[in-house]
């Protein structure tokens, strides 16, 4: 883990999520996980965040917040979609108001699976992220963009079924 | 008088885990009118029966919230069940029982901590959160999951607990005591807490009826409101249920009636434990849903109502599911008038809001 | 949990006196839900006193206007609106209104969807 030299903060967004990702979201910050020991910090503010999370997919109402909030954080950024709904939509796939995962609305860099995601599983994947977030700094500093090494939204990206 | 503004407050807020939106008409500090707009988790997953048959359909029912995902997939198979007339073994509903009341602890722990975190106490909200993982433990250790369970099942339980387990989860509940005792005090007896909470958001008795308020909302209020009152299986009567309740109607007394039933559930699951018969866990059932039936249940936010309408095919023809969030926005709303916006993100919060579970 | 079904029919024209009636004597809102059926909708009203639910079902046709109860029962404009945006149940008078922007949903009453 040489690579966490900084202080990276998350933001979190509950897409449309059955809250139970979002509550293990926030167990996460709770001493028994702690993620706070990687420096790490729950912010509500887009343009503090480096690491956006989000839980469950995105219905025809929230697309637009999932995309401002994306926007508005800074570059490098790093998106960690959380739990399987994230991902591709999940249980929930069929319903008439789920447009998919989140990589139907914006770029994914880690899909963290599980229903709900587990902790242990939420941290794996957010210091993943890290890696990622790096390897976009490194990206800018040697003149190119940082969203070179992002995917473009699609739905079938390399992905862990549930 | 100030000018009037309006301040949306949403859906992506620091203080909200789960988007909701308000607009917030205020003058000066002081909030005149709120109008809620929702619909940004909606999912449509009642629509759902229409593809899976009603045995599959738990698994959906039970992702409607992932705090209280145990009594929703028990509502729903008790509404399936009256539908069917199936008649589960008493040792399912006691072991539904108790799963349910641990589900109770675990989300008003959860609820403390949230709001210990609204009103700007950051260390209670993790205090309040370590304890609750020794409650996810236990339910972890008897169903197989922290956040969803999958042990409701049409026709009763999937696993059993054994004698062993059954003690150990009593005495680290028991053992849990002290510790939430101490947490709680700190909600009950502390100077700057008490000045947050008193006399905020009053709701009168009178407001609670008219507006349908539910849950341990409508018990702050005076109202002797119980679901578990109500049980046609009898459980609760066996375990000398009577509910919790506060007159004051007020921030204070809603947190006041959550730590009373956490202690509360910690009794029952000890009696319960005590009382469970021997027997099957489980009955099969055979045949297709055909007929109507209502069911209500008594969730850690309030009454939740679960209707299941089938006409003979393995698919339900209609799933409804009223949840106690959606039954206390007028509250909320009611609530919000006149007090100071600094309370807001507070206020919204006593409710204990389940987003989720109100849009579906 | 509590299983008693009591749902009882309720002729449109009844449904206010009935529910006026209703609220006189204490009675709360539980919920209110719409069902499509051949016919058109099947709308339930579901009423608590002291535990004991009482369920109102009334049965319409497509087109036809429901009253609103927001004038005796303020807390309905949720479940009306609801009904409104994912079934399509005109309902007139509602006393907080949200005009079809209760819920945004992809394609217009997804429950009853227009050929």
């Amino acid at each position: 883990m040489s690579y966490v030299t900084k202080s990276p903060w998350v933001i979190h967004y509950d897409g449309s999520s059955c809250n139970g990702c979002d509550i293990e979201v926030l167990a996460c910050l709770t001493p028994m996980y702690d993620v706070e020991r990687f420096g790490i910090i729950n912010t509500g503010n887009p343009k503090h965040a480096d690491v956006f999370l989000v839980t469950g997919s995105v219905n025809e109402q929230n697309k637009a917040v999932v995309k401002q909030i994306y926007d508005q954080m800074p570059d490098p950024k790093v998106v960690v979609a959380v739990g399987i709904c994230a991902n591709n939509g999940g249980i929930f796939k069929e319903c008439y108001n789920i447009l998919g995962g989140v990589d139907t609305v914006i770029p994914v860099d880690v899909y963290v699976p599980g229903c709900a995601a587990r902790p242990e599983a939420i941290i794996d994947g957010v210091v993943k992220g890290l890696g990622v977030l790096q390897e976009k700094r490194n990206a800018m500093e040697s003149g190119g963009s940082a969203a070179i090494s992002a995917p473009e939204p699609t739905a079938n990206t390399e992905k862990e079924e549930a | 008088m100030g000018k009037r503004t309006i301040i949306p407050f949403g859906p992506q807020h620091p203080v909200l885990p789960e988007p909701i939106h308000l607009d917030l008409v205020i003058e000066d500090e002081t909030v005149v009118e709120a109008i809620p707009s929702i619909g940004f988790i909606h999912r449509g997953l009642e629509k759902l029966v229409e593809k899976k048959e009603y045995t599959e359909m738990v698994y959906v029912i039970e992702r409607i919230c992932g705090i209280c995902s145990f009594g929703h997939g028990w509502g729903y198979c008790a509404a399936v069940e009256g539908a069917m007339d199936v008649k589960i073994p008493e040792r399912a509903e006691y072991l539904r029982t108790i799963w349910h009341e641990m589900s109770r602890i675990h989300s008003h722990l959860l609820w403390l901590g949230l709001l210990a975190d609204a009103f700007g106490f950051e260390s209670l909200f993790m205090h309040c959160w370590r304890v609750r993982e020794t409650v996810l433990d236990l339910l972890e250790k008897t169903t197989g999951g922290r956040v969803i369970f999958s042990v409701c099942k049409v026709g009763g339980v999937r696993k059993d607990i054994d004698n062993e387990t059954m003690k150990e989860i009593v005495d680290t509940l028991n053992g849990l005591k002290k510790e939430i005792k101490e947490l709680t005090d700190v909600f009950l007896e502390d100077r700057s807490v008490k000045n947050r909470l008193c006399g905020v958001g009053v709701l009168s008795k009178e407001e609670a009826i008219e507006l349908g308020t539910v849950g341990p909302m409508a018990r702050a209020s005076g109202l002797r409101q119980d679901m578990r009152l109500e049980d046609s299986h009898g459980i609760y009567e066996q375990l000398d249920f009577e509910p919790v309740i506060a007159e004051e109607g007020d921030s204070y007394a809603r947190c006041k009636v959550r730590i009373g039933e956490i202690f509360q559930s910690i009794e029952l699951i000890e009696k319960a434990a005590f009382k469970i018969p021997d027997g099957p866990i489980s009955v099969e059932v055979k045949g297709n849903v055909e007929g109507e039936c209502v069911t209500r249940l008594e969730q850690p936010r309030g009454e939740a109502y679960y209707y299941a309408k089938g006409a003979g095919t393995k698919f339900l023809e209609r799933m409804r599911v009223r949840t106690p969030t959606n039954q206390n926005i007028p509250a909320l709303v009611k609530t919000l008038q006149g007090c100071d916006l600094a309370d807001v993100p507070m206020l919204v919060l006593t409710i204990d809001p389940c987003i989720s579970c109100t849009e579906r | 949990m509590s299983v008693r079904s009591n749902i009882v029919p309720v002729a449109a024209s009844d449904l206010l006196p009935k529910v006026r009636e209703l609220k006189s004597e204490g009675y709360r809102l539980g919920q209110i839900c719409a069902t499509k059926v051949s016919e058109g909708f099947e709308i339930l009203y579901s009423f608590d006193k002291d535990h004991e639910l009482l369920n109102l079902k009334l049965t319409v046709a497509e087109e036809e206007e429901v009253q609103s109860i927001t004038a005796d029962f303020w807390s309905a404009f949720i479940y009306e609106n609801e009904m409104h945006d994912l079934f399509g149940v005109k309902i007139k008078h509602i006393a907080l209104d949200y005009g079809g922007h209760f819920f945004k949903v992809a394609q217009p009453t997804p429950w009853n969807p227009k050929k």
